[in-house]
């Protein structure tokens, strides 16, 4: 008989964050158990983390278990004796024939444990196991560790309790409705204990509880957010949105202000109107179900209001020192212990724009790029920093590429944030993060492993993204002062790049890099010729000779650089491959493919490298070197892995 | 939330709670729930947390519960009485229950509905909020807790305290008292808040705002403050290096008067760095210094403290 399984774990308030992680782990320890099942589904609210699972086994499958005994010809006393110790008489043990003869064995039915047992036995442990990015212990220093106090456990093989403790807290088939709208225990059933929670006000299904949320959205153009509708599915159990308002006074403050404290600070959706700019109105999702006396609205509301009026106090604050006046301040800004003020960020960033090929713009918005850091507004939103200097420079008139430039510098975010939009602001971010790139290569604080404080690889990551895409025709490796380290972190960066966000293939990538990759821009036009290339049908056989071409180099550890004496050359292949040669000397790859291709293979079929004359050996190896380094100029085709 | 309309047989009732009658009906709530009620700490401190009933009572093994209004220092938060939200001093309701009993939490909105908030009407959430205090060598995990949309409550459940693992622990809840004020009575501004019939929390705290604010922003003297950091220190230290954990007569030693001298430290650092008098690469290395006191205490508390319970295992 098959049966359905449910586990149920209790707890206090999880992080959002951290719950998909924690049902991929559960998922994958109760795999592990290898209890045997047809489905599994994993469900979870902020208070429970749910797994059930379809088909499990009554009992684990009987086994047998062959013990070998004496051979046939020992002694009636051996037999018995082993006889005995299994418990079974000697006419009761079979015989068998093995490679060494005749021996006696008894086969010992083992009978399936009960699933049951299995899972009272390894439940609490597994639990335990579930992996969290912090951890507490709750009941003492020496208790149980998890991410918050579990505080009941529903653990159901089809009708049965499979009994366990853990951290003081039997399992049983009592669950928990919503803290507020529904009873503090249910009894439950596998079969009813969804209808129950959804009874009790606790929606189980993340996607319904999102589907909740965009249903009664619908209607209101809110801002889209996916992460901030991720978050608020993870902290609630009956998800409802409510619309509120604001003082359309506050649309004066700059749009990035009021966004950033709906969405960070209070995790409210803004809202559009029709012409697509920001509307005096907000959507909270609540916990409850309704808010039929605008308790919640109101008191969001009024939240917002003190929010808004701080931004604004900062706001008018802030304006009553220019940027520019700030730059001093700097000075007491610390950038990090070993590497200064940001004072002297600025100053190396200065130059470093000038270096880059900036113009008096780019030097004046590093200049002012940092300075927004002594403003009230991003001491209060830190995740504003440039936005909040560009606004300023704005109003203080800086020119457009200025304050653009300062408003956008610390992009690219991530991979998928867009470079700065202007020039200028792409020489100030290159400037920003090379200096701090440089600066801490130089101190040795170089990441390791998982361990990032500086988020050196982002800054890395952001180089490469501005240089590829904003077409700078410049060498990178020039701007890093020869540091090894640094030049290899980029390089893995490059790497990156290409492959996981262009798509490159990785073999291509190798046989691009391998003959530089200094000027990404160059680096970015091989790679697309290449990937052109790669469908021709010469492409790959000439990569193999190619190949092939570099190893009997290599083997003949061949140093030469000599002329290619042509009254040594064969007439025929050897002699046609290099008037070919001749002919299409100087031709991009792309045209000379197609002819350099059947030459090569007649080559390889008909001539014997390895000729007995050394002469006539060292010609040939020539030939072969001359044509490898006039073809490899986009890439080292012997990188490229082929079939052949 | 503001006036509870109550149809009283057929009559309509308009109240609200004074700010001094929610303070009265959480200590209430919490002395009916076993807690010791204790009056503020008389030394000044940052927040509740910092307090002796705290600080050095979470060490150890001995269970204790208790709850107490304090006033508590945040220098670089004072707007000279004119921002509505922010003080220089606001008050927490602190309350410690050692160990933390497995409904806390029920425990906890229960005394949110003595107050007369109707949970059912309002949305209440649970949002992650692990506090540290790198200054105690104290960290705990736990949430903010936000009452349609306003954080009335930090929830911690301590992990360690002077860099020492807790053996049990404790939950902390302590409670915003000006937030909650202005939530129920519906004020755009603490200082609308009414402390009493007859008198606003503006009436009773104004100046405090005022004249605090121009003494850290404008008027706090570096120098003297630095020597006063350096004496407090110099003392602290001079007193921990006396501590003799062998020493037969050690329950006398004067561990309590040590800790306030990490107080003030604590607060002078504070008032220094609203002054703009530390940098932030200064700052590290205070910070560090004040912990290292916190810390010596907290070890000499939890040594003298084993004394006096194996004495009175003994007896």
């Amino acid at each position: 008989m098959s049966l359905p399984f449910l586990l149920e774990i209790g707890t206090e308030e999880i992080p959002d964050w951290m719950i998909l992680g924690a049902l991929e782990s559960l998922h994958l320890l109760f795999e592990k158990a290898e209890i045997p099942h047809e489905t599994v589904q994993l469900d979870a609210t902020p208070r429970r983390l749910v797994l059930r699972a379809e088909g499990l086994p009554e009992r684990q499958a009987d086994s047998e278990e062959r013990i070998l005994g004496p051979a046939k010809s020992a002694p009636a006393q051996a037999v018995a004796g082993f006889a005995r110790k299994q418990g079974v008489k000697p006419e009761d043990l079979a015989t068998e024939t093995t490679p060494k003869g005749e021996y006696y064995v008894f086969v010992k039915k083992v009978t399936g444990r009960a699933t049951k047992d299995i899972l009272a036995g390894s439940l609490a442990g597994m639990i335990l196991q579930i992996y969290f990015p912090k951890a507490m212990y709750w009941t003492s220093k020496n208790g149980p560790r998890f991410i918050r106090p579990i505080r009941w456990i529903v653990a159901l093989l089809g009708q049965e309790i499979v009994p366990f403790e853990l951290a003081g807290v039997r399992s049983g088939a009592l669950s928990a409705g919503h803290r507020r709208l529904g009873s503090p225990e249910i009894t439950v059933t596998i079969e009813d204990y969804e209808r129950r929670l959804r009874d009790h006000f606790v929606i189980l299904s993340a996607e319904e509880r999102r589907q909740k949320i965009s249903k009664e959205l619908a209607g209101v153009p809110v801002k889209m957010d996916r992460a901030l509708l991720d978050t608020l599915v993870y902290i609630t159990e009956y998800p409802t949105p409510i619309s509120g308002n604001f003082d359309p006074q506050f649309l004066e403050l700059p749009e990035e202000v009021l966004v950033t404290v709906m969405r960070h600070h209070q995790k409210y959706f803004s809202v559009e109107d029709a012409q697509g700019k920001l509307a005096p109105k907000f959507v909270a999702v609540m916990n409850i179900d309704a808010d039929p006396e605008g308790f919640v609205r109101r008191g969001n509301e009024r939240v917002l209001r003190a929010r808004f009026n701080d931004a604004r106090f900062f706001w008018e604050t802030d304006q009553k020192k220019t940027l520019a006046d700030r730059k001093q301040d700097l000075a007491h800004v610390t950038f990090q212990a070993k590497l200064g003020s940001y004072l002297e960020k600025t100053e190396r960033m200065m130059a470093l724009a000038t270096e880059l090929g900036g113009d008096a713009r780019a030097v004046r918005g590093a200049e002012l790029s940092k300075c927004d850091l002594t403003t009230e507004l991003v001491k209060e939103f830190t995740e504003l920093q440039g936005v909040v200097g560009g606004l300023y420079a704005r109003v203080q008139g800086e020119p457009e590429p200025v304050w653009q430039a300062i408003y956008d510098h610390y992009k690219p975010e991530s991979m998928e944030d867009s470079i700065p939009r202007n020039h200028t602001g792409q020489i100030v971010a290159l400037a920003d993060k090379l200096d701090t790139l440089r600066g801490c290569f130089r101190v040795g604080l170089i990441p390791t492993g998982s361990r990032d404080p500086f988020a050196l690889r982002r800054a890395a990551q952001g180089v490469v993204k501005i240089l590829v895409e904003g077409k700078f025709d410049l060498p990178l490796l020039d701007l890093i002062g020869g540091d090894e380290a640094l030049q290899s972190f980029l390089e893995e960066r490059v790497r990156f790049y290409f492959k996981d966000v262009r798509g490159h293939k990785y073999d291509e990538i190798n046989a691009a890099l391998a003959v530089g990759w200094s000027n990404l821009v160059d680096l970015e036009a091989r790679l697309g010729r290449l990937q052109d290339l790669r469908s021709s049908p010469d492409f790959e056989p000439l990569a193999a000779s190619f190949k092939r071409i570099r190893n009997i180099l290599e083997q003949a550890k061949f140093a030469g650089a000599d002329e290619i004496d042509e009254s040594l050359l064969e007439p025929g292949p050897e002699r046609d491959l290099y008037d070919e040669y001749r002919r299409i000397a100087g031709h991009p790859i792309e045209t000379a493919i197609s002819k350099l291709r059947p030459k090569v293979d007649l080559f390889f079929d008909k001539v014997l490298v390895n000729a007995p004359d050394a002469r006539i050996r060292h010609n040939r190896l020539t030939l072969l070197n001359t044509l490898l380094k006039e073809f490899s100029t986009i890439a080292d085709f012997s990188q490229i892995v082929t079939n052949f | 939330m503001s006036g509870f309309a109550y149809l009283r047989g057929g009559c309509l009732t308009y109240w609200m709670l004074s700010f001094q009658e929610i303070v009265f009906k959480l200590k209430r709530y919490w002395a009916d729930r076993g807690c010791i009620i204790q009056e503020p700490y008389d030394v000044e401190v940052g927040a509740g947390t910092m307090c002796p009933e705290t600080f050095l009572r979470v060490l150890g093994p001995q269970p204790y519960r208790v709850a107490y209004v304090q006033p508590s220092r945040r220098q670089a938060d004072g707007r000279y009485g004119d921002n509505p939200n922010r003080l220089f001093k606001h008050s927490q309701l602190q309350v410690i229950l050692k160990p933390s009993p497995d409904d806390v939490i029920e425990q906890y909105l229960g005394s949110l509905e003595a107050i007369g908030i109707d949970l059912r009407k309002h949305d209440l959430k649970f949002e992650e909020d692990n506090w540290e205090s790198p200054t105690l060598g104290a960290w705990g995990i736990g949430w903010q807790v936000m009452l349609d949309g306003l954080e009335i409550t930090q929830f911690t459940y301590f992990q360690q305290c002077g860099g020492i693992d807790l053996d049990l622990v404790p939950a902390e809840l302590t409670y915003g008292l000006e937030r909650i004020g202005a939530f129920l009575q519906v004020r755009d501004s603490v200082y609308d808040i009414e402390w009493t019939k007859g008198f606003s929390y503006r009436d009773v705290r104004y100046l405090d705002e005022l004249q605090y604010s121009v003494y850290n922003f404008e008027m706090a003297d570096i120098a003297t403050l630095w020597k006063l950091f350096e004496l407090h220190e110099a003392e602290a230290t001079r007193l921990l290096q006396a501590y003799d954990p062998k020493s037969p007569e050690k329950k006398r030693f004067p561990i309590l008067p040590a800790y306030d001298q990490v107080l003030k430290c604590s607060n002078i650092f504070n008032t220094l760095d609203s002054r703009g008098a530390i940098s932030v690469t200064e700052r590290v290395g205070v910070i560090q210094r004040v912990r290292k006191i916190a810390v010596g205490v907290a070890q000499a508390w939890l040594d003298q403290q084993q004394e006096v319970l194996t004495a009175e295992v003994a007896r």
